[in-house]
């Protein structure tokens, strides 16, 4: 009876929630929140103003992974394939950057206010972005996504210029140089809407919104790299993370090179921010509020943390896209409309239901 | 063990500490004492290489602390500070894991080794009843036996020690330095405890170094340095000091101002 297969499950399931962090807790929680990702992958695909039936939706997709043409008319095979699916995964890959950069500023700044546009990327992005819709260049163009990465990465390495004292990082200069360049790129910001025309104007609007209608398998390709890899680096630093959450001299007790972790921890974040918001503007309160859903479920423990609020935060603006685009259809909202709409209340139904929260 | 050589230290234009030397010897229990300002807290945190002194150096066992790893330090040296930030709490037997940290290398998780150690410290500072608690639900006190129970997770040979009695009440004080003196008799881990309370440090220590406006005025057992002409002329108040009746230890009673002519 002691040893039958229930009795294991009950005890390997007594070790996952120990209050410590091991492998196989990552990694069941992983798999579990993989699951999830995977349904809305599956859900969003079969969701949209022209009607494919969804067995027959899930058919093409995986016809298409095989490499075989059976099923559906090329119609159908053209949205699913060319405009649902990137479309999916492009939001789910800017859903779990942004919730990583936000989880690290939030750890990195000791702050729980702080989201992955904090340090002005955002507004770097947006002024890069505007300046290219202004010049002409088209949403669906290369140079519009090029044109607000420069505009983010500028404004990164002019952040950290004016933020760093005597080579060290100090988070609150760090954090009054990004709120006071923000600004005065906000400055600018508003300066191009009120000379802009009519047509460029909705253009700019959706982009500050955040918007993946401008998706496509381009952008796919360009913000891949960055936030794969950015998120890897950053999950490498996970444990020193943790330390750094409790003050900066307590990791340098426990053996932390803490400049050298800041330092690169701040760039790995703001890369993963400005390969994101070059793709498909601002989309907001992903980066805040997924970091502390996963925290508030899942412990503050990084090494968990990171993979947990990546997997959340990719199915979480999935899922708002998949609204965005459905909702109203066939006119299509900005996601980042949805993602305040639904993710303000959930948040504040975390907090409540949650007794111990002193955070915030 | 560590060698301090004639180090001074200056955050900006004013040096915090000047021309300060002393040694502690393996399995010593080490307090510094002084007024506000005086350095004590700067000088632990160049003594685990927080901060770098502009000249002189410390010596660990005749290897340079500036030549060694920073993980290395926190093998050797293991500090338990003031008070440590508490946002997005830990529970306490992660806050014990963490002082495996500097043993994990690259390594993401702990091993059952780490494990045994922890639970091995945390048995020590009797602190296991609470294990699965978070970190901003404890007392003071409890707060502190997690952190000494990080601290011998590190498997140090020194312990630093920053105004570790501050907010405790004495019965807590006593339970605390107790573990300390423990440790410090029983395993031979060298201690070094920055203080205000000089009955604490003349009850514990072996030797107490004095320090004023950043020098070093007195080194020695506490007898030598906690006498009135030292306190006197260092914190310039009158005090009364007589012995403790039970331990012989010099010991100190604050003086209302005019109480004793001249």
């Amino acid at each position: 009876m002691n040893n039958g297969p229930w009795s294991l499950l009950i005890e390997f399931f007594n070790e996952i929630w120990m209050k410590i962090v091991t492998l196989k807790k990552v990694l069941t929680v992983s798999i579990l929140l993989g699951l999830l990702l995977i349904l809305v992958i599956l859900l969003s695909i079969t969701i949209g103003s022209v009607r494919v039936p969804p067995l027959r939706s899930i058919r093409i997709l995986f016809q298409a992974v095989l490499g075989m043409k059976g099923v559906g008319s090329e119609t159908e095979r053209t949205i699913i394939l060319s405009l649902r699916l990137p479309r999916a995964i492009l939001a789910g890959l800017v859903g779990a950057g942004l919730s990583v950069a936000g989880a690290t500023f939030q750890a990195l700044l000791r702050n729980p206010l702080a989201d992955p546009y904090i340090l002005g990327v955002s507004s770097g992005a947006a002024v890069g972005a505007i300046i290219a819709i202004l010049l002409g260049l088209g949403i669906s163009s290369f140079g519009l996504p090029l044109a607000s990465f420069s505009g983010a990465l500028l404004t990164v390495l002019v952040v950290f210029y004016f933020g760093r004292q005597d080579g060290k990082i100090h988070p609150n200069t760090l954090l009054l140089a990004g709120v006071i360049i923000g600004s005065f790129l906000s400055a600018l910001i508003m300066f191009f809407i009120s000379v802009s025309q009519k047509e460029e104007l909705h253009t700019i609007i959706f982009w500050l919104m955040g918007d993946f209608s401008f998706s496509n398998a381009r952008a796919i390709l360009i913000i891949f790299p960055y936030i794969l890899l950015g998120v890897f680096l950053l999950y490498l630093r996970s444990r020193h993370l943790n330390l750094i959450l409790s003050g900066e001299e307590n990791a340098v007790q426990l053996g932390v090179d803490v400049e050298r972790l800041k330092l690169v921890s701040y760039l790995l974040a703001s890369l993963i921010t400005a390969a994101s918001v070059s793709v498909c503007g601002l989309i907001g309160f992903v980066g805040l509020i997924i970091p502390h859903s996963a925290r508030l479920l899942l412990g503050p423990d990084h090494r968990l943390l990171i993979p947990s609020a990546a997997l959340l935060g990719a199915s979480f603006l999935i899922a708002s896209d998949t609204f965005a685009r459905t909702l109203l259809a066939p006119v299509e909202l900005p996601v980042g409309v949805i993602t305040a709409a639904f993710g303000g209340p959930f948040f504040m139904y975390l907090l409540k239901t949650r007794k111990v929260i002193k955070t915030l | 063990m560590i060698e301090v050589d004639s180090i001074s230290f200056r955050y900006r234009e004013d040096w915090v500490l000047q021309d300060v030397s002393f040694r502690v010897e393996k399995g010593e229990f080490i307090g510094v004492i002084g007024p506000n300002g005086s350095g004590k807290t700067t000088l632990l945190k160049i003594l685990y290489r927080l901060l770098a002194p502009q000249k002189g150096e410390i010596l660990f066992e005749l290897v340079p602390i500036k030549k060694m790893a920073r993980a290395d330090i926190a093998k050797r040296i293991a500090v338990v500070a003031q008070e440590t930030q508490l946002l997005f709490p830990f529970h306490v037997v992660e806050t014990v894991l963490m002082g495996r940290s500097p043993y994990l290398g690259h390594l993401m998780f702990e091993s059952e080794k780490d494990l045994d150690i922890v639970r091995k410290a945390m048995e020590w500072t009797n602190i296991l009843p609470f294990s699965q608690r978070p970190m901003d639900e404890l007392s003071g006190g409890e707060r502190k036996r997690v952190f000494i129970a990080r601290a011998l997770a590190q498997e140090p040979e020194v312990i630093l020690l920053d105004e570790p009695t501050a907010n405790l009440d004495i019965h807590h004080q006593i339970d605390f330095l107790d573990l300390i003196l423990t440790l410090n008799r029983e395993r031979g881990l060298t201690i070094v405890m920055a203080s205000h309370d000089m009955n604490i440090a003349s009850e514990f220590c072996d030797r107490l170094i004095l320090l004023q406006g950043g020098r070093i005025y007195k080194v020695g057992p506490p007898e030598e340095v906690i006498t009135k002409e030292n306190i006197e002329s260092v914190y310039g108040c009158q005090v009364w000091i007589d012995q403790n009746p039970i331990s012989g230890m010099p010991r100190i009673s604050l003086l209302k101002r005019g109480v004793i002519k001249g």
